[in-house]
């Protein structure tokens, strides 16, 4: 499988170092696909657009996928999609319609779990819910709904714990970029649910402490 | 004799001529009838040996004439010597050797030193026992192994002494064995140093000195370091009873046993660090228990039972720092412990006061006026001193800095302090303790003090000059250099106009003394004097500022409501609920409230009580203190804070790049002069310097984080 996407990379670079007729075309049909989300005045597909291009895909606009194809896309802004993200994205996985777009979703989804893809793809997640500029952290509830989408389908018992901590304490009201990434090394490293390999004298984030703590109070 | 020609003497004639000489030699040993050699029949027998040893050969009979004597020689030890020693025995036996000693040394030591040893070993044994020896003789004996070796110990020490240790061993190992069932704890150790004592004594009376070390060595090894465990816990005699019973003289025996014995202090002090321990946890159990027997509205005051619980922890720390430099001769170890073991306790609290508030309280109830335990001045220096020796085992020495600081702020403002040298005194204490920064802010608010006494006298000179400006009023100011002090909110009070005008004036004064200076006023912390005119007498109230200003406003109406006295006032409702209950609910009612009742609400209405009296002609209106423990602790909290952030910034701007737990580690060593930061206190400051981009984790190692510059 790794080969054979690596191939289609390959063929990919090929194919624009020579602009030939097909690629023009592509990217014609790319920028026409665009065009039909997209508002007039912004020249930008906004929440609205991208409401509908969901339910054109046939997906709901919280879905995973959504925000894999904003990091495709390397899109900036939440809930925005420019003309230079669009092509971007859509020209890597060659996507020119609704129905390749779907198409492309599960390559689009192996691509993001590779693990050299996937640590990218975590902290993009988290820039993404910074909609304010100079907003540092996100609110509990965008966190817990944040780390339900990017962590669920691998570490689902972790992440239900998590969320169910979060909500339930008070001594933290958002999470900063560094909690975020201790909450992604906590489901890789510690041992669930036993924490045996858990040790409060590293350098674990105080509110993963206070989780473990949590943890093992409601255990005994 | 040059020429003169030698005769050769032929071997025969002259062994004959030896022989001789040789038979009257051993008549004499034997002691039978016979004249002593002359000198010349020793100068005969001399000279033929040396003649017949020197001639020409084939006529040199040295080898032949060294054979015979031998044979002769070893003749005399086998059938005349050896017997005679052998049919004797004991002590007879040991005198026959040193009789025939001065003979035949070096042949009779080979053969006999075997039974010497065995028969001197007994002798000890029987010594032991309690049995009287003679010492002369044995020390007569032993000499003789140690002449034989010429000036080495080889001889003594391989043909007698590791016999006598071997020995010495075997018998202390049955006797320990017995006298650990039998004896208590106490006996058993009077025993042991008994017997080292006799030991050291044996070799003073004839033991060669260098076996002393080896000996006590055996010895203490058999009574103590093989029965330490047993010995020090013994359950009704033990380390723990002895400690527990005062037992100071078998408690000094112990140590100066144990002394000797590698690693034989530790667990002594470690029984001593338990004990210690629980002897304290036992008073602030004490402590506790009578604070939860308090009336529940006394329960916030530190009263009259932390007084005596700071003065018990005193006590018991007197007692035991006498045990180790009596008991323990000051070793290092029993320091420690005794350290280790007050921390513990030490940083307890009781009932919800932290040691370093009651620490902090002892102290403002020495020095303030009208102590209640009317203690000489030598008494309080003596405790100030003690007090300051405490606070070392106190973790939260920034706690009790601030209460402290509360405390020393009222006692110099309200004029409660007893004594200015006391005051001074325990400062320098304080400084010697825990440095000069400890205490500068400290030493401002005394010094702060002594100036403005001088300012006041300026201040009335300057009135006296320009009487227009005269307020009408007397008034004192204090100015307190900010920073000294402990923070005071600030509000902006409605005050009085009289009180305005006083304030003019002040300012008005001050501008000619100092430039560039800001004067901000804390009426919280102020006292009046007013005349109130009552119906029966008038009388003079002594109230806060606050409440001056609130009685003032009676001069205006008849009747104000509780919400027309908060916008006159212009203060918190806390603070006029505060105030008019210290008017109308206490001691004193000054006003009447409607309706009566015991507490205000905001619907009260309030009226001047024209019909109050008192006995007296001056009475003090009393304004409880608001609890400043709340506001203490969490000052403290924010600028440990502060100085978390810094040593963090410090240690990493130096180091650049550094392990977690490293850097937590040194965080706690610079900070435990002032306080003991809890971890999580740390790795909150971390993530929050994190934050701020002071910091950032290694990108591949989350345990290690790097300085940003």
């Amino acid at each position: 499988m790794r080969r054979a996407s690596k191939k289609s990379l390959s063929s990919a670079a090929t194919a624009s170092a020579g602009p030939t007729k097909a690629v023009s075309k592509e990217v014609e049909r790319i920028d026409q696909f665009f065009y039909t989300y997209a508002d007039n005045s912004s020249v930008m597909i906004d929440p609205e657009g991208i409401e509908t291009l969901c339910s054109h895909l046939e997906v709901p606009h919280t879905d995973v996928r959504i925000l894999m194809l904003a990091w495709k896309m390397g899109c900036e802004k939440q809930g925005y999609f420019t003309l230079d993200e669009w092509r971007a994205g859509l020209k890597a996985l060659r996507a020119d319609s609704i129905s390749k777009l779907k198409k492309a979703f599960p390559e689009l989804v192996q691509e993001v779990t590779r693990p050299s893809n996937f640590q990218d793809f975590y902290i993009y997640a988290f820039r993404y819910c910074l909609t304010e500029d100079k907003k540092k952290c996100i609110e509990i509830p965008v966190a817990c709904e944040l780390l339900n989408l990017v962590l669920g389908l691998q570490f689902r018992p972790q992440v239900d714990k998590l969320s169910n901590y979060l909500k339930y304490q008070n001594d933290y009201k958002v999470i900063n970029m560094d909690q975020w990434m201790g909450f992604m090394r906590f489901c890789n490293e510690i041992n669930f649910p036993s924490l045996d390999n858990y040790d409060s004298d590293l350098a674990w984030p105080l509110i993963l402490d206070n989780f473990v703590e949590w943890l093992r109070e409601n255990k005994s | 004799m040059a020429g003169q020609e030698r005769r050769t003497i032929d071997l025969e004639e002259g062994w004959a001529f030896m022989q001789k000489g040789i038979t009257k030699l051993k008549n004499i040993l034997e002691g039978k009838p016979e004249p002593q050699f002359s000198s010349e029949d020793y100068m005969m027998l001399y000279t033929t040996i040396y003649n017949m040893c020197t001639q020409k050969p084939p006529h040199d009979y040295s080898q032949q004439l060294y054979d015979k004597y031998r044979e002769s020689f070893e003749e005399y030890i086998t059938s005349m010597v050896l017997p005679s020693l052998r049919e004797k025995h004991d002590e007879f036996m040991l005198r026959e050797l040193v009789q025939r000693w001065s003979n035949h040394k070096v042949m009779i030591y080979q053969e006999i030193k075997g039974q010497v040893k065995d028969a001197v070993i007994a002798l000890i044994d029987k010594e032991r026992e309690g049995e009287q020896i003679d010492r002369g003789l044995l020390k007569n004996v032993l000499d003789i192994f140690v002449e034989i070796g010429l000036g080495q110990m080889e001889c003594y020490e391989n043909d007698f002494e590791d016999f006598l240790l071997k020995d010495t061993t075997e018998y202390y190992s049955v006797k320990a064995q017995s006298w650990i069932l039998e004896d208590s704890c106490p006996d058993y150790m009077i025993k042991a140093e008994e017997c080292l004592k006799r030991e050291k004594e044996r070799v003073g009376h004839y033991l060669h000195i260098s076996s002393e070390q080896k000996l006590l060595e055996k010895v203490q090894n058999e009574l103590l370091a093989q029965y330490a465990t047993p010995l020090l816990e013994k359950e009704h005699s033990g380390c723990s009873a002895l400690l527990r019973d005062d037992k100071v003289e078998d408690l000094s025996r112990m140590y100066r046993l144990f002394s000797k014995i590698s690693r034989g202090l530790e667990p002594i002090s470690n029984m001593f660090k338990t004990h210690v321990t629980n002897e304290g946890t036992a008073l602030v159990k004490q402590a506790e228990d009578s604070a939860s027997n308090k009336k529940p509205e006394k329960k916030d005051i530190v009263g009259m039972q932390e007084q005596v619980f700071v003065w018990k922890i005193i006590e018991l720390h007197d007692k035991y720092v006498a045990y180790v430099t009596e008991c323990f001769q000051g070793h290092t170890l029993f320091h420690k412990a005794l350290k280790e073991a007050f921390e513990v306790f030490c940083n307890k609290g009781v009932s919800g006061s932290s040691s370093a508030e009651l620490l902090a309280t002892f102290c403002d109830n020495i020095l303030k006026k009208g102590c209640s335990e009317k203690l000489s001045d030598e008494a309080i220096e003596d405790a100030l001193e003690k007090v300051v020796r405490m606070l070392a085992y106190i973790s939260d020495k920034d706690l009790f800095a601030e209460f402290y600081r509360k405390k020393l702020a009222r006692r110099l403002l309200f004029d409660k302090s007893a004594n200015d040298e006391h005051e001074r005194s325990i400062l320098t204490k304080l400084k010697q303790q825990c440095g000069g920064q400890f205490t500068s802010k400290m030493e401002g608010m005394v010094t702060d003090l002594t100036v403005a006494r001088d300012h006041q006298t300026k201040f009335e000179e300057f009135v006296a000059g320009h009487p227009e400006l005269n307020p009408g009023i007397d008034l004192a100011v204090t100015v307190l250099t900010t920073g000294f002090w402990p923070s005071y909110k600030t509000f902006d009070i409605n005050l009085p106009a009289e009180m305005v005008k006083c304030v003019e004036v002040f300012k008005e004064f001050y501008q000619t003394r100092t430039k560039h200076r800001k004067l901000t006023w804390i009426y919280s912390l102020g006292t009046c004097n007013i005349n109130a005119k009552f119906d029966a007498k008038p009388i003079e109230l002594i109230v806060t500022t606050y409440q001056a200003a609130l009685l003032l406003l009676f001069n205006g109406s008849d009747r104000l409501s509780y919400s027309e006295i908060v916008t006159q006032l212009n203060l918190s409702d806390d603070d006029v609920v505060r105030l008019l209950h210290s008017l109308s609910c206490a001691k004193y009612k000054i006003l009447n409230k409607e309706p009566a009742s015991r507490s205000i609400s905001p619907n009260d209405v309030f009226e001047f009580n024209s019909k109050f009296t008192d006995r007296m002609r001056r009475i003090k209106v009393p304004l409880p203190p608001v609890d400043e423990k709340k506001k203490v602790v969490e000052d403290v909290d924010k600028d440990r804070r502060y100085a978390i952030d810094a040593s963090i910034v410090r240690i990493m701007k130096s180091r650049k790049v550094m392990g977690h737990q490293q850097l937590v580690a040194e965080c706690v060593e610079q900070l435990s002069r002032m306080f003991k930061p809890d971890f999580k206190a740390i790795k909150k400051r971390i993530e929050d310097l994190i934050t701020r981009d002071y910091l950032e984790r290694d990108k591949d190692n989350a345990n290690t984080y790097k300085y940003l510059a």
